[in-house]
């Protein structure tokens, strides 16, 4: 276990002992216990830049399930460094954030720290993982963390069903994922990516390529809300607003972003991909800022503005796949693509960071996020004012924020698709351009509206629950140091070019860059008179023109029927699903033991006896046997004797000591056959199980005799013959056959030796097969928990029936 | 549960509880060597407290043994689990025993192994589900 290891953990851990801070040190706001872990790992993470900017990689391994190629294994490059930093540095900034924003008296903190605490630990984990098992498994944390966080707020119905709709759409994502996992893994033999980069170029041919790219693109493209998965971002934003600045724009639903990056080096080479990657972009970014205009509530309209510009980003990589197609890349006309990606990566968690946050202090400081009731918040809020200004002009794709270098990047990168001449680009390729104009002039309404219908016009206080003012300086300081980076980055983007720009791209397009070398990062303000200065100044022109006139065109959002939309159709679908699905169970479900009773032994019959049948094992040998004694054969008559009569006894007390009857007789068989440890758990467990029957005996209902019909019980005879005969011939075709040695010399020859134990019994319970063991107690455990639940819970709605 | 007159029963449980409950502690340190362990300790153990329910009710036990079975299952499972885990911090696979033998006076050579402590989690888990399971289903009258 290395430090590494142990800075991914260490949220995990910390995790555990919140809920002991918060209830020790109650009068302390619980995120001052974590504001120093993040800014710890950031300042950690930071020290590594050294090392990737010169092309290294830093690795560590742990061994988990070695004997299945499953193994902790962490990997630092570019790629994963600069999603490191991200989520620990705007993570330190978010819980900052958090203190001032969650007040300590009205909310459980103990809860949302943990549930924050473990989306920072799994999150840490995806992107720096280098096993594909180990990255699935923090994957899924991922998705669980933002449920719970969704639903933070749980006494609200919007905020569970966000939450659920969130949890089905991603998990449903990291299953089909994890499908692609083991297909790679079938065509590779395994789970590591860095070997899988390295075998890549055999992939493409076998049948399995294709079916695995699909899969991985659905866990990417669910995770980050790309269309038609993208509805439940927006629900979504009934979490905490720091976490919807925190997970839902700047780190969790990049992790799909990060998957695409990360497996581009497999499946760039395919057209598929290319196409599936680059069109879904580009669809979810008209898509995303076309809805967000009409939004009212301003997380409305960041959401869908963080939809859109993931589209962007998700496009850009798909662009830059072509790249890998070209050896000579010294031009920069393609990778330029990936550069804009990785840029508009970082550009997009600070203005949009810095914008959530703004809007969380309107929303905690007015009570309101609906634009509808807002205005006039200038004079009200100058810091707020001044840092959705420059969030909203960085997201416009104005100079001299960041927001104008990365999309003027974007307009080169969707430029030069049409120039590649494979996969059909040179006929459908202009269509990238076109699509990505159209969508940026949106961006640019939409962003105008953020901005001018909050802090301009006329201000409304009668709308307004609370008297508005500036918020605390503490809720101003992590918007400002985001915002205050806009313009850095916007000014200085030579900050970035070859410290985390430059190693990201050689860990997404290793096979371009040679050993020693850096990709030649270039990112300027003014290019001269290009086609791409003039796709800026129209989309300026355009959208100011379309804020205008806002009014006169709205009516096309009328034109899609609400029933058609994809919300709908999940709504529809989750709501047939639950029907059907009670309709089936019913079916066979009617609560009688009994009935449950027939399948499960019907089920035993028919796969015991295939089973026989198709391995053809039945077979009778007599020739190793002991004689049968005398008290044998008493014992078998009284077991014999007892069971028949369960069948005619009239009373349940009947039934049940000749049942203890027949147990006890087994304990008896096991003392002749020289088995203590069986015998003597038999005893005890027959003793205690009796007592629970007539404990039980009071709850249950007169034995009645003449139940079901005739035909039926013909059937349950069927079947209890059919029982007898298969455990029957089972253990005369266990005994008559011997397929491989027995594992009872191991454990003869080394009980003593490896164990010092002399009890060969116990020795294989606490030690040869302790695992089982203790998953046997686990199990144990919650059938008691579960019989407490069931009972105690039953009890509960009696009363307040 | 019933008004009959079981001073009888009453009686002998009073003394044979402790025979039964002392008998089960002997088993269950005698498990690594001779028939017995954790399990059958702690089915005995149960035993011994069933036997005190059908002689006496549930109240006046919960009365004599304040315990949460419920969280003598927890208690059990930290124990075995925490012996699993004592292993990966000394660097060997999950759940490796150790033992030595030591010799102590009155008792002479005696050997202290991992396995009991491993052991005492499954003796606790045993107890607590069974009594979890009949004290509820008792109560729910």
């Amino acid at each position: 276990m290395s430090l590494l290891h142990l800075a991914i953990v260490s949220p995990l851990v910390l995790a555990a002992l919140i809920p002991t801070l918060y209830r020790t040190f109650p009068k302390i706001h619980t995120g001052w216990f974590l504001l120093p872990l993040p800014i710890l790992l950031f300042s950690y993470f930071l020290q590594f830049i050294s090392q990737t900017s010169q092309g290294n990689t830093i690795t560590r391994n742990l061994q988990w399930i070695p004997s299945l190629g499953i193994d902790f294994t962490v990997k630092i490059d570019g790629l994963g460094l600069l999603f490191a930093l991200l989520i620990t540095g705007i993570g330190s900034l978010v819980v900052l954030y958090s203190i001032y924003y969650l007040s300590k008296e009205k909310e459980k903190l103990n809860l949302f720290y943990v549930y924050l605490l473990l989306f920072m630990g799994a999150m840490l984990g995806v992107v720096l993982s280098d096993n594909l098992i180990l990255l699935y498994s923090f994957w899924e944390l991922t998705s669980f963390s933002s449920f719970l966080l969704i639903g933070y707020w749980h006494h609200r119905e919007r905020s569970r069903y966000g939450a659920q709709k969130s949890m089905l759409i991603t998990v449903f994502g990291g299953l089909a994922m994890l499908g692609g996992i083991l297909l790679l893994y079938m065509m590779t033999g395994t789970f590591s990516i860095s070997e899988t980069i390295a075998v890549a170029g055999e992939l493409p041919g076998s049948q399995l390529f294709i079916p695995a790219l699909l899969c991985f693109l659905l866990g990417a493209f669910t995770k980050s809300a790309q269309f038609p998965f993208h509805i439940w971002l927006p629900d979504a934003m009934e979490a905490p607003t720091p976490v919807s600045a925190y997970l839902h724009s700047a780190t969790m639903v990049k992790a799909g972003i990060y998957l695409v990056a990360r497996l581009t080096p497999i499946f760039a080479q395919s057209g598929i991909w290319l196409w599936l990657v680059a069109g879904i972009g580009i669809i979810t970014l008209f898509w995303g800022s076309f809805s967000a205009v009409r939004q009212s509530d301003l997380k409305g309209i960041l959401a869908y503005s963080t939809i859109s510009q993931l589209g962007m980003i998700m496009s850009l990589l798909g662009i830059g796949a072509v790249a890998l197609h070209f050896d000579g890349v010294n031009d920069g006309i393609y990778t330029v693509a990936v550069t804009a990606a990785v840029f508009h990566l970082i550009n997009h968690a600070t203005f949009k960071g810095s914008l959530f946050m703004a809007v969380g202090i309107i929303d905690h400081e007015t009570g309101t996020r609906d634009i509808r009731r807002l205005g006039g918040l200038m004079t009200l809020m100058p810091i707020t004012f001044t840092i959705s200004l420059i969030g909203t002009l960085s997201m416009a794709g104005l100079p001299p924020f960041n927001g104008f270098l990365s999309k003027e990047m974007f307009f080169t990168g969707m430029l030069n698709a049409k120039e590649a001449g494979i996969f059909s680009l040179d006929v459908w390729g202009i269509l990238f351009p076109v699509i990505a104009w159209t969508g940026s002039v949106f961006t640019f309404v939409y962003c105008m509206i953020l901005l001018f219908r909050t802090f301009t016009g006329g201000f409304k206080p009668e709308k307004l629950d609370k008297e508005p003012h500036e918020a605390p300086l503490g809720m101003l300081v992590p918007p400002i140091i985001l915002a205050s980076l806009v313009i850095v980055f916007g000014l200085f983007p030579k900050l970035l070019a070859n410290t985390l720009i430059s190693p990201a791209m050689a860990a997404i397009l290793p096979s371009l860059v040679e050993d020693g070398k850096q990709f030649n990062v270039h990112i300027s303000h003014w290019h001269g008179f290009k086609p791409e200065l003039f796709m800026t100044i129209g989309v300026v022109l355009v959208g100011i023109l379309l804020y205008k006139t806002q009014e006169s065109w709205s009516g096309i959002y009328r034109l899609f029927p609400e029933k058609f939309s994809f919300n709908k159709l999940y709504d529809h679908s989750l709501e047939l699903l639950q029907r059907v699905s009670r309709k089936f169970t019913r079916m066979y479900m009617n609560g009688f033991i009994r009935t449950y009773l027939v399948y499960i032994f019907s089920f035993f019959i028919f796969i015991l006896g295939v089973a026989l049948v198709y391995s053809q094992a039945v077979k009778f040998d007599t020739a190793d046997l002991a004689e049968v004694r005398f008290y044998e054969v008493i014992l078998v008559a009284i077991i014999a004797l007892s069971s028949v009569s369960i069948l005619f006894a009239k009373s349940r007390l009947t039934s049940i000591i000749l049942l203890g009857a027949v147990g006890y007789t087994v304990a008896l068989f096991f003392v002749i056959f020289r088995a203590p440890d069986l015998a003597l758990t038999q005893l005890v467990i027959e003793t205690v199980s009796v007592s629970l029957f007539l404990l039980c005996f009071y709850h249950l209902p007169k034995l009645r005799k003449s139940e079901g019909r005739v035909g039926f019980k013909l059937f349950n005879l069927l079947i209890a013959a059919g029982v007898g005969a298969i455990v029957t011939v089972i253990s005369l075709s266990a005994h008559s056959s011997k397929k491989f040695e027995s594992i009872s010399n191991y454990y003869i020859e080394n009980t003593y030796k490896k164990a010092g134990g002399e009890n060969m019994v116990n020795v294989i319970l606490v030690d040869f097969r302790g695992f089982d063991t203790l998953f046997e107690i686990c199990v144990l455990g919650i059938a008691a928990l579960g019989i407490y639940g069931m009972i105690k819970l039953r009890l509960a709605k009696g009363k307040t029936e | 549960m019933m008004k009959t007159n079981d001073i009888i029963l009453q009686t002998v449980t009073k003394v044979t509880l402790f025979v039964i409950i002392l008998f089960s502690i002997y088993l269950f340190f005698t498990g690594h060597y001779h028939p017995g362990g954790g399990f059958i300790g702690g089915l005995m153990s149960s035993g011994a407290i069933v036997l005190l329910l059908l002689a006496y009710d549930i109240k006046t036990v919960t009365a004599i043994l304040p315990v949460d079975y419920k969280k003598m299952i927890g208690a059990g499972l930290l124990f075995s689990a925490g012996t699993g885990t004592g292993a990966l911090i000394a660097g060997k696979p999950f759940l490796t025993h150790a033992y030595t033998y030591v010799s102590l006076p009155l008792l002479g050579k005696t050997s202290l192994h991992t396995a009991v402590l491993f052991d005492t989690g499954v003796f606790l888990v045993v107890i607590g589900v069974t009594m979890t399971i009949i004290q509820t289903i008792g109560e729910s009258e």
